[in-house]
């Protein structure tokens, strides 16, 4: 099956039945080893056992960024080559972004109250993940306020590209701006600050969350899908019953 | 394994992760069923794909 081929929804359907299986069995198993390496690691010495939170909510940080990066290539393949399946891999992807995003900015204000004495600080680096958050609840709220799947599709993936200005704005804020969050530890010029003892679990942690998300988003673009069908089958069942009244009509009138 | 003194701050950290992580599934799963069952009804009702093949065929 070459590339091509999965722009077709029916072979996509067929080949996520196959797939989604081995995708959740390799998403638990790595799950589970990411927790226990997560329960495993010593205390920090300077965070104590709260370290441990780390490992949760920095994967999700990290997915809340990237699924929206998912988003903005299929808004690119909706706008631009028009696949059939961009704007449902884009609409799948949204509750779940959200989903990554409301875990980050939980986990962040409940590391955030031990650490720094405060759940919230209108700091660039909390302030611009709450901008993602709403700009996924506005995008989940435009797919289901237009009624025509191809001009909601259009307006989503317009207004996605325009989102993603915030990507790089959220990833280097802590280091335009004076913040309360700490600057890069794992992704940065000079390698990782991180000791191995607390790299290698997060690094796991957040291998599985990402196939986490791989999991769930394939399985919920196979509904975008069956739910297009329901609506394709909907409007051609009411399409027939109003062929059907037009002939009754038609042929109560008199000659 | 001992938590220290911010043990409910990690506990709830996690639980909420999990919460979440369930709801999702949950959801999509709950979703999957009721697509299926209405695509089932369709069909019984006489709607037909062009192609002629079934709504929920999924090979």
């Amino acid at each position: 099956m070459t590339l091509i081929d999965l722009a077709n929804p029916t072979r996509f359907l067929s080949l996520t039945a196959r797939l989604l299986p081995f995708l959740a069995a390799a998403t638990t198993i790595l799950l589970l080893v990411g927790l226990y390496l997560s329960a495993a690691v010593p205390d920090d010495y300077q965070q104590g056992a709260t370290v441990k939170i780390m490992f949760i909510h920095v994967p999700n940080a990290w997915l809340s960024m990237f699924v929206w990066a998912v988003m903005s290539a299929s808004a690119l393949g909706t706008l631009v080559w028009r696949h059939p399946l961009a704007d449902v891999a884009a609409k799948a992807a949204a509750p779940i972004g959200a989903s990554f995003t409301f875990l980050a900015l939980v986990t962040g204000s409940l590391w955030g109250r031990p650490m720094w004495g405060t759940y919230w600080e209108w700091d660039a680096r909390l302030t611009s993940v709450l901008i993602l958050f709403l700009m996924y609840l506005g995008l989940m709220a435009l797919w289901r306020a237009v009624e025509d799947p191809t001009r909601a599709a259009r307006a989503a993936a317009v207004l996605t590209l325009v989102g993603a200005v915030n990507l790089p704005i959220i990833k280097f804020s802590v280091d335009w701006w004076n913040t309360l969050h700490q600057p890069a530890s794992v992704f940065r010029m000079g390698g990782p600050t991180l000791d191995r003892a607390f790299l290698i679990p997060l690094l796991v942690m957040a291998l599985a969350f990402t196939l986490l998300f791989i999991t769930l988003h394939v399985a919920a673009m196979r509904n975008e899908i069956l739910r297009r069908r329901v609506r394709s089958l909907q409007m051609m069942q009411a399409r027939a019953a109003s062929n059907d009244m037009s002939a009754a009509s038609t042929a109560s009138q008199p000659a | 394994m001992s938590l220290g003194p911010y043990a409910s701050f990690i506990v709830t950290s996690y639980l909420a992760a999990a919460l979440v992580v369930a709801l999702l599934i949950g959801w999509i799963a709950i979703d999957y069923r009721s697509l299926r069952r209405r695509l089932r009804a369709l069909e019984e009702s006489g709607v037909a794909r062009r192609s002629g093949r079934s709504a929920t065929d999924m090979t």
